[in-house]
């Protein structure tokens, strides 16, 4: 079949991604998979659910739940998590906002990506999880460019870039101690296209707003945001029609849709592989706070 | 479509930055964003030009210190391949991060100044590959544009590193005399250097042939992860017992007959599955670094950190283990006698060092045969005594099976990492 024994660069990045999954099932007592909804954390499942076969995941998932998440994605993680037959574990940033742990932002850029963080390291302490799968990839920022694939997290939750494991060959290093955890990034090597090809190649269903659509949508620095209850719109910023998709999910508070006619994933992966722009860049409010955006926050403990 | 991973060593001043930056620039992997965010930010520094080391050098400090610390990750693709760039420090308290990067690369490429010649960083950067055994080397000869393409520059540098080189061991060595700022020969042949009549870097990196690097030989199967479905209302699920890992050397096929390590026990292999989740997984055979699940015929006890092999092919079950040694610890130094915990393949044991030979000093290969210890980013010839055996090979016959990290037991800090000589 293989006459040559030649991988294509799919196969050499699941096996990758397959191998660090199943290293953290046999190296820690509690890990956790970090399930968005998203793109890349449906890859990520879909992984596991491989990697594990015919046993079920032996992880449970966890969202944070920002209270600001668009209803169709919700639907589909509950609906994907029910499939699986897996655990989900919802961490809510409201209940963190009525137990007074964070304060929620006022404001016409209010957003509540920031609070996620205090959610996810209180989630992280309640469940005693030692390490949690992220769908993070190098390629989407400069700051996780330098991450490892294991990430170590101080017992604050805290990343520190300076002071990096070493990390070797195929061999990472799980030692912690009561407290500490390891965020892991199994699709550390992968690029976005990847992801596209990926879920085109596995048939994965993703959510319906990752294709073109209709939506009243407004312009906010350069970003398509979504008529949402949870954003305040100024009188400068007029609601209008558009056809539509989104590039990347999160919150609707600071997630930017771009204009698209792609209806089908062979279109959309067009679409990528002709973009001159990230897609960070193109979707995320967030990451245009500083030049050091993600990384400050990374150091804090964000995803 | 496949995937070569390089790594990059040299520093800003050899124009390491620039080059990856024209190689991301001219394979339009640059996205638009990213170079306006560099441009503005080299406006705001008064730098009169735009500083591509900003696109790789990603964190607050590397930015502030115009530096590379740690190793950054970069991706771009031609139509012919993928490529991972581990863009590497080239100071030298970077060696540990620099090793990092070369584990894993296929192929190193290594940068001079035209102007200067070779220098101690670019003889300890070709060590380091060595070291690491990434498999094929490029010396890129930059800044050709600042001697007048001349061939007899180029021609002297190359002659330099070959004779140095022949005291290393280079599978497979390329010189490319280039251009980074202007990009001559870097994806495209240049016209000013009608004397060469090699590839560009990019031609060399996109036709350079990798298949054969793995060791397709010596099967060696460590095994990982037991998935035991344990569904006890599933009769055909009941018995299922599948043993899982990475692929480390060789070809596995059903009917192969295997030994299993440490017992000694032969069987069969009934079945090789491929990760699936739509039920038919059964594939031919496996090859690195295929992550699969063998199916035996018989019930022996198997667990994580156990090897399967071939009958007449083993790798040695050793205790003692020679091996050159990379120390990457600030806090902590090398000597005989230090405990460390070593990770080799799927299997965790304890270690002690019993011989520090030698320390190799990495600019100018010279053996110190009195050295006592090895501080951070010194390399050495240790002898370690394992509490339990590991199942491995020497380095040079197999990067997965001869290296390992060493872990302090306190700390759980990564100290360091080794390159197995021998195994007894």
């Amino acid at each position: 079949m293989r006459a040559d024994y030649q991988l294509s660069q799919l196969d050499v990045l699941e096996a990758e991604a397959i191998h660090v999954m199943r290293e953290v099932a046999a190296e820690f007592e509690r890990p956790a998979l970090l399930f968005s909804g998203g793109k890349d954390s449906i890859v990520m499942l879909a992984l596991a659910e491989k990697a594990f076969w015919p046993a079920r995941i032996p992880f449970p998932v966890m969202h944070v739940d920002t209270g600001h998440n668009f209803p169709e994605v919700l639907e589909f993680r509950d609906r994907r998590v029910a499939e699986l037959g897996v655990r989900l574990i919802v961490a809510s940033v409201q209940d963190s906002i009525d137990a007074g742990r964070v304060t929620e932002e006022t404001g016409r850029h209010a957003s509540r990506n920031r609070l996620q963080t205090v959610t996810l390291l209180d989630a992280i302490e309640e469940q005693r999880f030692d390490a949690l799968f992220g769908g993070a990839r190098r390629d989407e920022e400069k700051a996780r460019a330098k991450e490892r694939v294991f990430s170590f997290r101080d017992d604050f939750g805290q990343w520190d870039p300076k002071n990096q494991r070493p990390e070797l060959w195929n061999l990472y290093n799980t030692r912690i101690r009561r407290g500490e955890h390891i965020r892991v990034f199994p699709l550390s090597n992968w690029t976005e296209l990847d992801v596209w090809d990926y879920i085109a190649r596995e048939r994965l269903e993703i959510p319906a707003i990752y294709f073109a659509h209709e939506r009243q949508v407004f312009e906010r620095d350069g970003l398509l945001l979504a008529d949402n209850p949870y954003v305040q719109r100024g009188e400068d910023e007029p609601l209008f029609s558009a056809t539509v998709r989104y590039r990347t999910v999160g919150d609707m508070t600071c997630t930017g849709a771009v204009s698209s006619s792609a209806a089908t994933i062979a279109e959309v992966i067009a679409e990528v592989a002709a973009t001159r722009i990230t897609e960070r860049g193109q979707t995320r409010a967030d990451d245009r706070t500083s030049e050091a955006a993600m990384e400050d926050r990374k150091r804090e403990g964000y995803f | 479509m496949d995937i070569l991973r390089f790594a990059t060593a040299g520093s800003v001043d050899d124009g390491k930055s620039t080059l990856i930056g024209r190689l991301l620039y001219d394979s339009k992997s640059i996205f638009a964003d990213q170079l306006e965010a560099v441009e503005r930010t080299s406006r705001d520094r008064g730098e009169d030009y735009t500083n591509l080391a900003l696109l790789t050098d990603g964190l607050r400090a590397e930015r502030e210190q115009g530096i590379t610390i740690d190793v950054a990750y970069r991706y771009f693709a031609t139509p012919r391949r993928k490529f991972i760039i581990a863009d590497t420090p080239g100071h030298i308290q970077y060696t540990r991060n620099m090793v990092t990067g070369a584990s894993t690369a296929d192929l190193a490429v290594v940068l001079v100044d035209a102007r200067n010649g070779l220098t101690e960083q670019s003889r300890r950067h070709a060590f380091l590959a060595t070291l690491l055994r990434v498999p094929h080397m490029v010396l890129a000869v930059n800044k050709m544009d600042l001697v007048d393409y001349r061939a007899d520059v180029f021609e002297s540098i190359s002659e330099e590193f070959a004779a140095f080189a022949a005291r290393l061991d280079i599978g497979d060595l390329t010189f490319v005399p280039v251009s980074a700022l202007h990009g001559d020969n870097v994806v495209d042949r240049s016209a000013n250097m009608p004397w060469y009549d090699g590839p560009s870097l990019l031609h060399h990196l996109e036709h350079v042939h990798i298949a054969s690097d793995r060791n397709l030989i010596d099967v060696r199967f460590p095994v990982q992860y037991v998935i035991r479905p344990q569904a006890a209302t599933d009769a055909a699920l009941h018995d299922y017992r599948g043993y899982a890992g990475q692929v480390a050397g060789g070809v596995l096929k059903p009917g192969d007959e295997v030994l299993h390590l440490p017992s000694g026990f032969t069987t069969t292999i009934r079945g090789v599955e491929a990760p699936s989740s739509r039920g038919a997984t059964a594939i031919p055979e496996a090859f690195p670094p295929m992550s699969v699940t063998l199916l035996l015929d018989d019930d022996v006890d198997i667990s994580r950190g156990d090897m399967i092999c071939r009958p007449n092919n083993r790798p040695a079950v050793a205790q003692d283990i020679e091996a050159m040694l990379c120390w990457m610890s600030s806090d902590r130094v090398l000597t005989p006698r230090s405990r460390l915990i070593v990770k080799h393949t799927s299997r965790t044991v304890k270690a002690i060092v019993t011989d520090l030979h030698y320390r190799i000093d990495v600019n100018t290969l010279h053996r110190d045969e009195s050295a006592t210890q090895l501080t951070l980013n010194e390399v050495g010839r240790v002898r370690l005594r394992l509490t339990q055996p590991v199942f491995c090979d020497p380095y040079a016959r197999n990067r997965t099976t001869g290296g390992l990290i060493l872990i302090d037991e306190s700390t759980n800090a990564t100290v360091g990492a080794a390159m197995i000589t021998e195994a007894t």
